[in-house]
């Protein structure tokens, strides 16, 4: 019996969630799968309350399959899952802060998204127990002979999102990062109960910018999925067309970036170049440069023009002419290497352990991309390589962008060859239902579940994004390496604020 | 890399800055100038904060940089530090959690600033204005001298927005 099986087997199915199960357990059930996650058979998807209940997504290591379960709490209390397993801490924290559910034996009691500041505490169960107001936050501590403590942000020197970082360093060496974020949290679960689909596709859109065409997918996946419908053929395929475009932009932003922070900015100067032509395609094509709220549930928003089709096979020419020389570049420049090779090396076991997704873990051995795993639609019937390496530094972690900028530019060859005709998007039938959804964004593997209400207003939401397991991580990898190194270790994992704190 | 150099030295640059290729930057850009060099020398000093954004401002601010519009050839340039800055472009509904670093960047900075709010979140708080941790726009928490709306608005607008402040300042 798989792992998944022994822990669904034990649970009272829900009926009407789709397309995976959802099940309701009692407490040992929810203990034993928290064994199974720290044992390694399970990975941990997501873990989320509603007010009455905690719930958490798993999926089998063996066979991919996702099931949620739901564990009733009527005196606001469940057993931690973090206790046995570190990568639940931050989500039992961030649901504690927002829904008051207390998780019994969590190793780390501290707030983490409420800062204190909202004039509520626990602002989305204002049924449940009146919880004290907590202010002030104590860092962990390290200790030693000449040890001093480097405090970042939130306002950081360049143009990024807000967070805390605490450096403890032994001269130049880092001797422990510790994060402090929620800095940008704009009460997005909240926002979703009782919104119009309308409205909360919107939103769904805004939770982390560069992942607006992801996040919106993975969104609508699972509306659909609640509401038992797919989108019309033409619709499934230009969503992906717009999520390839969204990830290649990102990849070379993110190259030329990485580089520009080991002080090599003509790769810099090249890599924007290009992403700037991918948006202005996007603008010119789906008349928004980062094409927001062009996927919509029910299919797209914008339809992609019969002229639109030449200028897109222009820019993938220029792509495939321009982008090997700056990988040239890139491989054949000592002085760059030398800054890349063996810096912030994230180990294949943490990778593992966390379930980190997207460039994070596919340079950590760690195989796992949405798109081949789940095969969703279109990419059911697309060829393409996820591409992995073991080295786990910030080298590797810049080759996997290559490779996957190389894979999505066969993959939207592929697209254009075989686009279908027809409508972009079904109108939504009436009536409610539960969903989920996994949609992989250029960061790695989104997870969306939502319930909808009979009136098909969003009763609550939930969107995980990638950078829940990936930010701690990152206090893992710079652990032994220079100050000096962390901009580019920090810019090699780019990791969501604006998607985590939500 | 010797290759790639040298096509840098006989390619035309990207950069749109020929008024034939281009003329609504290049009349930015003599406006811009001259409005700038009379009221701060030739230069303006921005430092950006991101009070709650979604980081898709950022996304587009970062663009300013890039070889197409090349922002620092006008005079613009962003700096590290609120003690140097002139202007203050602030991204974002501003969030409960980021109102004290909003206010106290803004603090930091010497007279004369003039604060430039970059996006639809920043006007009102957009679609997050109703939340319990959301303040509102950036004009809930400091002095706002000009709005660039959009969601977020294109790079050019952000262009504009500058050159509209430089005349108003």
């Amino acid at each position: 019996m798989s792992a998944l099986d022994a822990v669904l087997a034990n649970g009272r199915p829900a009926q009407g969630h789709r397309p995976w199960p959802r099940v309701e357990v009692d407490k040992a059930t929810w203990q034993e799968a928290a064994d199974r996650l720290a044992a390694g058979g399970l990975t941990l998807v997501s873990l989320w309350g509603d007010g009455h209940s905690v719930h958490m997504a798993v999926r089998d290591e063996a066979d991919n399959r996702i099931a949620v379960l739901t564990l009733a709490c009527p005196d606001g209390r469940y057993p931690s899952v973090g206790a046995r397993h570190p990568p639940a801490i931050r989500l039992e924290r961030a649901a504690r802060d927002l829904y008051g559910v207390e998780p019994d034996g969590l190793p780390d009691t501290r707030p983490w998204i409420d800062h204190g500041v909202w004039g509520v505490s626990r602002p989305l169960n204002p049924s449940g127990p009146a919880a004290p107001i907590a202010r002030g936050y104590e860092f962990l501590v390290a200790e030693g002979e000449g040890l001093h403590q480097i405090p970042v942000g939130p306002v950081h020197a360049g143009i990024i999102e807000p967070g805390h970082f605490r450096f403890t360093a032994a001269g130049e060496t880092i001797v422990r990062l510790e994060e402090r974020l929620g800095y940008v949290h704009k009460g997005i679960d909240g926002l979703m109960a009782g919104a119009t689909m309308a409205e909360a596709a919107r939103i769904a859109g805004r939770t982390s910018g560069d992942s607006t065409v992801a996040c919106a997918f993975a969104f609508a996946r699972a509306v659909e999925a609640a509401l038992g419908m797919e989108p019309p053929p033409r619709g499934v395929w230009l969503r992906a067309l717009m999520a390839e475009l969204e990830r290649i932009a990102n990849h070379f932003g993110d190259i030329g970036a990485i580089c520009n922070d080991a002080a090599f900015s003509l790769m810099h100067a090249k890599c924007g170049a290009l992403r700037e032509r991918v948006l202005r395609y996007a603008n010119a094509a789906f008349g928004h440069r980062l094409m927001r709220d062009r996927v919509v549930p029910g299919g797209v928003a914008a339809d992609l023009a019969a002229d639109a089709i030449a200028p897109l096979r222009a820019l993938l020419a220029l792509i495939r002419e321009t982008f090997p020389r700056l990988v040239e570049l890139y491989d054949n420049t000592a002085s760059l290497q030398d800054r890349t090779v063996s810096t912030g090396i994230l180990s294949a076991e943490l990778a593992q352990q966390f379930g980190a997704g997207g460039h994070v873990g596919r340079a950590s051995g760690r195989a796992f991309d949405a798109r081949r795993a789940l095969a969703y639609p279109p990419y059911d019937r697309l060829a393409f390589d996820v591409p992995v390496l073991d080295e786990g530094d910030v080298n590797a972690r810049v080759w996997i962008r290559i490779r996957e900028v190389e894979q999505s530019l066969g993959a939207i060859d592929q697209m254009l060859a075989s686009l279908p005709d027809g409508p972009l998007a079904t109108v939504l039938p009436p009536g409610g239902g539960e969903g989920a959804a996994m949609v992989e964004g250029f960061r790695g593997d989104i997870f969306c579940a939502v319930r909808i209400g009979s009136d098909g207003r969003i009763e609550w939401c939930h969107l995980r994004d990638p950078s829940w397991f990936q930010w701690p991580l990152l206090e893992a990898a710079i652990e032994g390496n220079i100050v000096a190194d962390f901009p580019l270790c920090n810019k090699s994992f780019n990791c969501s604020y604006s998607g985590h704190d939500l | 890399m010797r290759r790639t150099l040298f096509e840098n030295l006989i390619r035309p640059p990207l950069t749109e800055s020929a008024p034939a290729e281009d003329p609504e930057i290049a009349a930015l850009a003599a406006s811009l100038k001259a409005a700038a060099r009379a009221r701060l020398g030739r230069s303006l000093a921005i430092r950006e904060v991101d009070a709650g954004s979604c980081n898709a401002c950022e996304l587009e601010i970062h663009a300013l940089n890039n070889v197409f519009y090349d922002l620092e050839r006008f005079g613009l340039h962003f700096v590290a530090s609120p003690r140097h800055a002139d202007v203050l472009l602030v991204t974002g509904p501003v969030t409960k959690n980021m109102r004290e670093a909003l206010e106290r960047t803004y603090n930091a900075m010497p007279a004369p600033k003039w604060v430039v709010a970059v996006g639809d979140c920043a006007l009102d708080g957009g679609c997050f204005a109703r939340s319990y941790a959301v303040v509102g726009g950036v004009g809930a928490v400091i002095p706002v001298d000009l709005y660039i709306p959009g969601c977020p608005p294109p790079p050019l607008d952000i262009l504009k927005g500058l050159l509209a402040l430089m005349e108003a300042a």
